[in-house]
């Protein structure tokens, strides 16, 4: 459902353009689960916003389903974004504005797919009933997270793209908050693609991949 | 550590130069709006107090002869010798082949400079002007029908009146056959303290007060009220820039703040080194400011020397003069303006605690406390502003209602479009614009004193431009009934009105006499007017209140018709008794009377007998408007009447007229200039905001929406702003008006003016508030367009 052909990137810098990503390809499943590792500034935040459609490449293929990411403008983009693929970050994923119960339909709304039953799941699941009426920044570190898995999840994306969803969290919330994560992706039946630096985490994926300066290995 | 310390808050200002250029331009345009406006009003009053000592306006006192006849010139001479200063002029006409002109003699030696009309007060006066066969001044036109008479040498001089001629004193006694003899002495201003009485000098003299134009003076003192009143509202909206901008700069150094204070700097110390810093600023601000309120005061100059032009007759010069004074009240009011917009920001520095956690929800909460405490002092000032209204009493009792509900609709203003938001988010269906509404709730902290800076600039515009536009139509439709009559001559004595009337009643329809006496009321001058019993008064006149069959009553000389000002003044109303110079009457009814100063009442023509010198030589005549003008010459030629003892009806309105297209040219000018300024306070608002909108707009980038679609709900959230602010404006606006017309006026000149509304008005203000709130958010909305992706992923990274 995700394919990734022979893809490039290069950021302009202060010495000289650097190569980010070389020639990275790779290809995920329906319902694939696949760990992205690699050491920091090795390129994995990178592709990621390569494929979510964030940001574009300057050579290569990425293909979702039937859309083909890197012919996108950046309207087809933003569709993108809205409509197939749900995305967390490591911090910072939240609309300041908007109570925590409409950043967590946000998304869903947008994409015009609001299924207000698996909202009350979800919010149910994370842990967040008492919480719908806050504001973001009445939260702490994990709840915020748990609010972002919430919204990537509430629309039912095809694809779920994460970005160390917990690596500001302490250990133990961590893996709390990555199992009830993994337990909703099964749910929906959609494919998952998250960085992380633990290799514990990675250990219950079903796929790993390792990048190495811009390129895959092992 | 002084040296690291200054060095240490310096810094802060070249890392962000645009602060610092916000903050300059702010201070210099608040200094330029105010000093400009201050200029335009210095320069026109010291140009037509010049005018006013002119010496084709009466306004000066004059010594006549008791008996109307020449005066001698030895007497002229025994009054200088005693102190007095006056000045001798012979005012005859003199006949030539080509008609005749009012020649006027005077004495170069003692008149005062500045004394005589148009370019002849700048002409020098040589000695071809003293000795035989002298010269005579005349205007360019004049002087082309005079060409091949026998006068002396003919000088031309723009801005002499026409048919008037001026020479040497003792030139045109010879000419008028009037050798030795003076027409009249004019008396001039600064007389020394001690004289001995003119009845011991020579008893066959009087003093003859001057009528002066006072009433159309204080016309342009309303005008001028205008002015200041925009002045001052503009130079607080360029506040509020500065405010801005202090207040954030101070906010944003907090922490060097508290590390200076742990480094061993006294809070004092601290506060010296800021407030020398401000001071630095305002100073060059304030030269900026001065140099800018210079172009601002010449660009307009020339619209307002018109405007005075036409209201006063008199010449207000179109250049401006720099006077040190100015340079000084323009640094003042640069540094008094800087210390009020940094007095908060410079208190909470005063009180800035070593410790302080850094807790954003703290913060917040301060920001609602902070929003009560608003909606506090907003509704203490509107109740002060109520109780000034209606307990209050006197010019600056007025001012400060003005000043008072001026400050409490600012204040209001955040809470009211928080909530006009709220409810709009309420109502929005769909995601993005229910984030529309609540990200623009959020915007309004970072943008209210921006805001409040166009809510002032638009209340200002809609309650000077309903004042104007009102004053313009009262005006003129009381022109219209006041000014009845289609010509009005003025004789130049008893013996030629005789002969007057009789030419005017063949040749009009009605010849009405207004005739008129000096007396008191309460000890306090009046005018008296008798009028006479005529369908003209009963069908114009402008009564605003009367008890029925008034002119009757008037004709019978049975009650007295009294102006506003009188009764405001004395408390009269119709009904009430009244004595007016020892008669004994009552009050049959109350006129309105704008731009005159004076207690005015007018009497039957039978009535007015009872008082003493009584002038009959002014009268009203009444004729098809078409034959104006060829009346006008017949009496020029005939009588040899100055053409300012004619004054046609449809001149002076169309004069009026003009007068008020210039007044609305400045005002129109005064406004956009302040928009400007408070478009200019947005644009600098919503940059600042830019910085830290990022994090706010990255997420809703990230989950779908185009970096464009965010740039254009950046310009609607201005509109938006921009008209909830303008439509919040409008009562303000109104009650301004309000203020301004039936408070301040009636305070300063006695007449209220009624109030007209204008729509057109507000539509088109609507238009320049959306206008400029468009362009202000117009490279914002640009910014974030382009946007580079990187940037906003930078949010979401570790390192940010
Ligand atoms: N906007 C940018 N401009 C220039 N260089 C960039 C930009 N974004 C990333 N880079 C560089 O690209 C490289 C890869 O960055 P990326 O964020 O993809 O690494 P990463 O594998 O996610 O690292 P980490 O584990 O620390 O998050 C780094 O060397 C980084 O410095
Ligand atoms: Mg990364």
């Amino acid at each position: 459902m995700l394919s990734v052909d022979t893809l490039s990137k290069t950021y302009p810098g202060e010495a000289g353009p650097t190569a980010v990503l070389k020639g990275v390809s790779f290809g995920l499943d329906d319902g694939d689960t696949m760990a992205l590792q690699g050491e920091s500034g090795s390129g994995k935040s990178t592709l990621l916003h390569l494929i979510g459609g964030l940001d574009r490449a300057d050579s290569g293929r990425i293909v979702i389903g039937e859309d083909e990411v890197t012919a996108l403008d950046d309207r087809g983009r933003a569709r993108l974004r809205r409509d197939s693929v749900g995305i967390v970050f490591q911090q910072f994923n939240l609309i300041p504005s908007l109570t925590v119960a409409d950043n967590l339909a946000f998304q869903a709304r947008l994409a015009g797919r609001r299924d207000t039953d698996w909202d009350a799941r979800l919010t149910e699941r994370l842990g967040l009933a008492d919480h719908g009426k806050k504001y973001p920044e009445q939260l702490s570190g994990g709840q915020q997270q748990r609010v972002a898995i919430g919204r990537a999840l509430a629309a039912k994306p095809r694809l779920v793209l994460a970005d160390e969803p917990t690596g500001n969290l302490d250990e133990d919330t961590g893996e709390r908050v990555l199992d009830l994560m993994l337990d909703l992706v099964r749910e929906t039946g959609a494919t998952l693609l998250m960085v992380t630096h633990s290799a514990q985490l990675a250990a219950r994926m079903n796929r790993r991949l390792y990048l190495e300066r811009g390129a895959l290995s092992g | 550590m002084m040296q690291a310390g200054l060095h240490a808050l310096l810094s802060h200002w070249w890392r962000r130069p645009f602060q610092l250029v916000t903050l300059l331009l702010g201070l210099a345009t608040a200094t330029a709006l105010w000093s400009g406006v201050q200029a335009i009003n210095t320069e026109a009053r010291a140009s037509y107090d010049r005018a006013a000592q002119a010496l084709g306006a009466e306004s000066r006192d004059r010594i006549v002869a008791r008996d109307g006849a020449a005066i001698n010139q030895d007497d002229f001479v025994a009054l200088r010798r005693a102190g007095w200063l006056v000045t001798p002029v012979v005012d005859g006409r003199v006949q030539t082949e080509n008609g005749s002109i009012r020649l006027l003699g005077v004495d170069p030696f003692t008149l005062p400079g500045g004394s005589l009309p148009g370019d002849l007060a700048d002409t020098a006066l040589d000695l071809s002007f003293l000795t035989p066969p002298g010269q005579v001044v005349v205007s360019p036109a004049t002087a082309d029908r005079l060409a091949g008479t026998d006068l002396p040498p003919i000088v031309r001089v723009e801005g002499v009146a026409p048919a008037m001629g001026y020479a040497d004193i003792g030139i045109a006694q010879d000419l008028l056959g009037l050798r030795g003899q003076l027409s009249y002495l004019l008396v001039l201003d600064d007389q020394p303290l001690t004289r001995p009485s003119l009845d011991t000098i020579a008893p066959d003299l009087r003093v003859r007060e001057g009528q002066g134009q006072a009433d159309l003076a204080r016309l342009t003192d309303s005008f001028h009220l205008n002015l200041t009143a925009f002045g001052l509202l503009s130079f607080a909206v360029g506040l509020f820039i500065v405010r801005g901008a202090v207040g954030l700069a101070f906010e944003q150094r907090r922490p060097v703040f508290r590390t200076l204070r742990a480094l061993g700097l006294s809070t004092r110390a601290l506060l010296g080194l800021l407030m020398a810093e401000l001071l630095v600023f305002a100073v060059v601000a304030g030269a900026l400011g001065i140099a800018l309120g210079y172009l601002i005061a010449t660009l307009l100059l020339p619209d307002v020397a018109a405007t005075l032009r036409g209201l006063y007759g008199a010449s207000v010069e179109g250049e401006l003069s720099i006077a040190p004074v100015w340079w000084l009240t323009g640094l003042g009011i640069s540094v008094l303006g800087t210390a009020i917009a940094a007095g908060s920001s410079l208190w909470q520095v005063a009180r800035l605690p070593l410790l302080a956690p850094a807790q954003p929800r703290a913060w917040a909460m301060a920001r609602e406390r902070s929003m009560r405490w608003q909606a506090v002092a907003a509704l203490a000032l509107a109740v002060l502003a109520a109780l000034t209204g209606w307990l209050g009493s006197g010019l600056v009792a007025g001012f400060a209602m003005l000043g008072a509900l001026l400050i409490a609709a600012a204040l209001a203003l955040p809470l009211i479009l928080h909530g006009a938001l709220r409810l709009g988010g309420r109502m929005a269906r769909g995601p993005v614009r229910e984030w529309f509404w609540a990200d623009t709730r959020q915007q309004l902290p970072g943008l209210s004193l921006a805001l409040m800076a166009l809510l002032l600039a638009l209340a200002t515009n809609i309650g000077v431009g309903t004042m104007v536009s009102s004053f313009r139509l009262t005006f003129t439709g009381w022109l219209d009934q006041r000014l009845a009559s289609e010509l009005y001559v003025t004789a130049e004595d008893e013996a030629q009105a005789g002969d007057l009337r009789a030419f005017l009643e063949e040749r009009s329809r009605a010849v009405l006499p207004i005739f008129s006496a000096e007396g008191e009321i309460g000890g306090l001058p009046t005018e008296i007017y008798g009028v006479a019993d005529h369908p003209t008064y009963r069908d114009n006149w402008p009564i605003l209140s009367a008890q029925p069959d008034v002119w009757d009553r008037v004709a019978e000389g049975d009650g007295v018709l009294i102006n506003e000002q009188l009764s405001y003044r004395d408390d009269l109303s119709p009904g009430d008794a009244i004595i007016v110079s020892g008669w004994q009457t009552e009050v049959a009814g109350i006129y309105s009377d704008y731009g005159n100063p004076l207690a005015q009442v007018l009497v039957g023509m039978d009535a007015l007998d009872r008082f003493e010198d009584v002038r009959r030589t002014e009268f009203g005549v009444r004729i098809d408007p078409s034959e104006t003008g060829a009346l006008t010459d017949a009496l020029i030629d005939t009588f040899g009447l100055s053409p300012d003892a004619i004054v046609d009806q449809a001149r002076l309105k169309q004069m009026s007229l003009s007068v008020f297209e210039r007044t609305f040219a400045v005002t129109g000018a005064l406004n956009v200039l302040t928009l400007a300024v408070a478009g200019f306070a947005i644009l600098t608002s919503l940059m600042t905001l830019a910085t830290m909108r990022l994090p706010q707009l990255a997420p809703v980038w990230a989950l779908g929406l185009t970096r464009g679609r965010l740039a254009r709900l950046e310009m609607w959230r201005a509109l938006l702003l921009a008209g909830l602010t303008m439509l919040l404006a409008l009562p303000v606006g109104l009650l301004l008006a309000w203020v301004l017309l039936a408070v301040i006026n009636v305070e300063a000149f006695g007449w209220r003016l009624p109030m007209h509304l204008f729509p057109g008005q507000w539509v088109l203000l609507m238009g320049l508030s959306l206008l400029a709130a468009l362009l202000a958010s117009l490279w914002p909305a640009r910014r974030i367009a382009r946007t580079p992706p990187a940037d906003m992923l930078k949010v979401f990274a570790n390192e940010r």
